[in-house]
């Protein structure tokens, strides 16, 4: 059934058509000459690792950001979305991973949020909104009454009540990113179901996913973007699982990874069995002096929350943490640094740094019990330590009073880094620890990483970046749904081999 | 010649605030000739005391982002119990201690809702200021305490270097907070847990136990503006502070101290509390209405804020 109403949308016409189309924002290209059409009642799948270019295009074509160049055509008019108000006025509409419905509100009240049907000016007419609310959900299939509050509803059916209010709105192109991150077996069945009306309807639908068996059970035509660049347009019967990897990853390794293997010592962290309910599950692994253990996988995948559990920032549910060979119960931040932790946080504005307070300042935060004496703080003592790393981390700064707001993104993730290394920490976990910082700073954080390991560190790697975890890694573990899905070395990892295992593959359940 | 230059740079909004103060007195010096006399300026500096106590310890509240609106009724819960224990015979270096402690205790409450209940520092000392307001109330029958000692009564009249008492135990207060704010960990730690609590949490700071220490803190500068004013008025009263968390709020704001958290000095709050205190000074001597000088105080305020941020756009 599904074949064949695919093969009516391949003579069906275009209704969107994108002629190179190019963004960019101060020192990054996010889009390059990108060639893309959807047709009519198509499911038009979007796929590509983290910072391809995916949600940029969506942000174009939603209206929430401005293309640099190119064109778009509309019904082969030439358009040009000036907000997502024109876009929504152009029938365009965007289901968010966040969803934006008034909890507190009935179905029927949100879906006409705005434009509510009145009886005189300001006085609802609050029949009409339930009637209309119950026409539109039975058009989809879907039985909710209009009158429960949102808020009681599960992840799925908001997200129908999202596609419902869309169409209500006369939307023929619907788009939607990771619809099925949050959602169960069963409620993904629910959305499939959902979109096939959408298509016997003539709605067209661009679907982002990371999930490859989603692109072949739902999907019309795939679309693969890379480093900003679309790189193949083809019909999904036309291509294989193992195509569509190759095609997201292929690509040169640009940057340079001065990797130095150090020797490793002894095992100085062991995790068995950790679980924390709804984040992940059942892992285990080792780590020794020396070592730099990558941790792949995709956003969302866990990777993040088992560093805070490790960390003592969230507690684990059950499993075992020995450091140093014996076992901790890290209750606590303050227990893990005095076990000589330290943890690179993924976003150093909101969770590294202090913004508002100098670079000495920020260095010290974690060590202050080291430089005061019963409360009170040595100013010397701290001034010095601060000065050596920013001499050793060659942290570019005029002052140690500068508040670290005023440096680059790569001085800051240095100041992060140097606050560690003053804390004397032995386990570094980095989460994402070359994120948004230029080349030459990336190179600097990768030889301190050399060196960290030749004194005898471990350090815990956590990076979406393909090329840094095989180019900085001894050991590669993949997360995927909360678990380790697969675990190599250095030597016999590959960006496939990692990606089908992040990914799962199509021919397992 | 010493080198200014990091001196300006850390006290640049301060030195802003104190050079209002400068031409505030200026204006008032001209208008009135009895402004700028020692006795004028000594009883100006006394009655700034009261508010000046207070609002160290709301400096302290308002820099690691919180809010303290409980002071007033905290002084004048604290400010009962010195009474009666004055009246009990308790001699009075305990009775000064019992009134700390009560005020520190009310505080801790306050922080311990904040940091195990998860309560919103404004909602959490709002039920403070409603519940401690009625605690002094119910203890006192709602009747001021009087009848003290002499020895109790010279506690707020007695000169130093013909200094009066309240604005030496001022100045000890403000010199006492400015070196624990910059020379100490919990200085340190309020302005980190201001400026980003989740950044300090993974810093290993404990932000629970120093956020309720801040605010046992503040609890505590309000008893001791409790024993202030209990021997000032010879009386203790249950009705006495009213009002005065919006006097520590304005001190704390015009002396640069962001609502927002994370920055802040108290000599800066010290200047504030003083520009307040002239400013009444002033308009009374100038006969203006006390309806009048509402108006007055409340446009410095939101003018003073104004600039501010004026200035910090530009930077």
């Amino acid at each position: 059934m599904d074949r064949v109403l695919s093969k009516i949308n391949m003579q069906s016409p275009t209704i969107l058509t994108l002629r190179g189309i190019r963004k960019t924002y101060p020192g990054v290209v996010a889009l390059e000459d990108v060639d893309f059409d959807l047709r009519k009642g198509e499911v038009h799948i979007l796929l590509g690792e983290n910072g391809a270019g995916k949600s940029t295009l969506v942000k174009i074509l939603s209206g929430a950001c401005r293309r640099t160049s190119g064109r778009i055509y509309l019904d082969e008019a030439e358009t040009d979305i000036k907000s997502p108000k024109h876009a929504q006025d152009l029938g365009i509409r965007v289901i968010y991973q966040e969803l934006n419905l008034v909890p507190y509100l009935s179905v029927a009240d949100n879906l006409f949020l705005g434009r509510e049907p009145s009886l005189l000016p300001g006085i609802l007419d609050q029949s009409a909104i339930n009637e209309s609310a119950q026409r539109l959900l039975a058009a989809l299939g879907l039985d909710i009454d209009p009158r429960t509050a949102v808020g009681t509803l599960g992840i799925a059916e908001q997200q129908m009540v999202e596609i419902a209010k869309a169409l209500s709105s006369d939307a023929r192109i619907i788009m939607m990113d990771e619809p099925t991150s949050a959602l169960t077996e069963s409620e993904i069945r629910q959305l499939f179901a959902t979109i096939r009306t959408l298509k016997q309807k003539g709605v067209s639908i661009i679907y982002i996913s990371h999930r490859l068996e989603e692109t072949f059970e739902i999907g019309d035509r795939v679309s693969v973007l890379r480093d900003g660049k679309l790189i193949a347009t083809h019909p999904i019967s036309d291509v294989t699982q193992s195509e569509l990897i190759r095609l997201m990853v292929d690509r040169e390794l640009k940057e340079q990874f001065p990797k130095q293997k150090a020797r490793l010592g002894e095992e100085v962290l062991r995790v068995e069995g950790l679980t924390r309910n709804g984040a992940f599950s059942d892992v285990s692994f080792s780590l020794h002096r020396g070592e730099v253990l990558g941790i792949a996988g995709l956003m969302g995948s866990g990777r993040t929350q088992l560093a805070r559990v490790l960390f003592g920032v969230d507690r684990a549910d059950r499993g075992v943490i020995l450091v140093r060979g014996e076992r901790h119960e890290i209750d606590s931040v303050r227990t893990a640094i005095k076990l000589k932790m330290g943890f690179v946080t993924e976003d150093r504005k909101t969770e590294g740094l202090i913004l508002n307070l100098s670079v000495k300042d920020n260095i010290c935060l974690p060590s202050l019990a080291r430089f005061s004496t019963l409360g009170v703080m040595r100013a010397s003592k701290e001034q010095q330590a601060a000065l050596g790393y920013v001499k050793q981390l060659a942290i570019k700064t005029p002052g140690l009073r500068q508040r670290v707001v005023l440096l680059s993104g790569g001085n800051q993730q240095k100041v992060v880094l140097g606050k560690w290394l003053c804390s004397n920490a032995e386990i570094l976990i980095l989460d994402e620890p070359t994120r948004g910082i230029d080349v030459g700073a990336k190179v600097e954080i990768y030889e301190w990483i050399n060196r960290l390991t030749f004194e005898g560190a471990a350090i815990l790697m956590i990076s979406s970046e393909l090329p840094e975890i095989l180019g900085m890694s001894d050991r590669i573990l993949v997360m995927r749904h909360g678990t380790i899905a697969g675990e190599f070395r250095a030597s016999e990892a590959t960006q496939e081999r990692i990606l089908e295992a992040a990914l799962g593959s199509y021919a397992q359940p | 010649m010493p080198n200014l230059r990091p001196f300006v740079w850390h006290y640049g909004r301060q030195i802003g605030t104190l050079l209002g103060l400068i031409v505030l007195s200026t204006v008032l010096w001209i208008l009135s000739p009895h402004f700028l006399t020692v006795s004028n300026l000594i009883n100006v500096a006394q009655q700034t005391a009261i508010n000046a106590v207070i609002a160290a310890g709301m400096t302290y509240v308002i820099i690691t982002a919180g809010i303290d609106l409980s002071v007033g009724s905290v002084l004048a819960l604290s400010g009962v119990v010195l009474g009666s224990a004055l009246r009990a015979g308790i001699p009075l270096p305990m009775a000064i201690l019992v009134a700390l402690v009560v005020g520190f205790s009310c505080g801790l409450v306050n922080g311990l809702l904040i940091t195990r209940g998860g309560l919103p520092p404004f909602i959490a000392t709002l039920g403070m200021m409603s519940v401690a307001r009625g605690a002094a109330l119910m203890y006192t029958g709602g009747r001021p305490i009087s009848g003290f000692s002499e020895s109790f009564r010279v506690l707020a009249i007695e000169e130093f270097l013909h200094i009066p008492s309240p604005v030496w135990i001022m100045l000890a207060v403000y010199l006492l907070g400015h070196l624990v704010l910059t020379r100490t960990k919990l200085g340190r730690y309020a302005y980190a847990i201001g400026g980003n609590e989740q950044a300090a949490l993974l810093s290993g700071v404990n932000t629970k136990w120093y956020k309720t220490l801040v605010y046992g803190l503040s609890g505590m500068l309000s008893g001791l503006a409790a024993v202030i004013l209990t021997a000032r008025l010879n009386s203790a009263q249950p009705i006495a502070g009213i009002m005065y968390e919006l006097d520590a709020i304005a001190a704390t704001v015009i002396g640069g101290t962001s609502l927002m958290g994370g920055e802040g000095r108290v000599v800066g709050t010290l200047v504030g509390a003083l520009i307040m205190g002239v400013l009444r000074n002033g308009l009374n001597l100038l006969g203006v209405s006390s309806f009048l000088q509402q108006i007055v105080i409340g446009s410095v305020i939101i003018v003073a804020v104004l600039i501010d941020m004026a200035l910090k756009r530009q930077k």
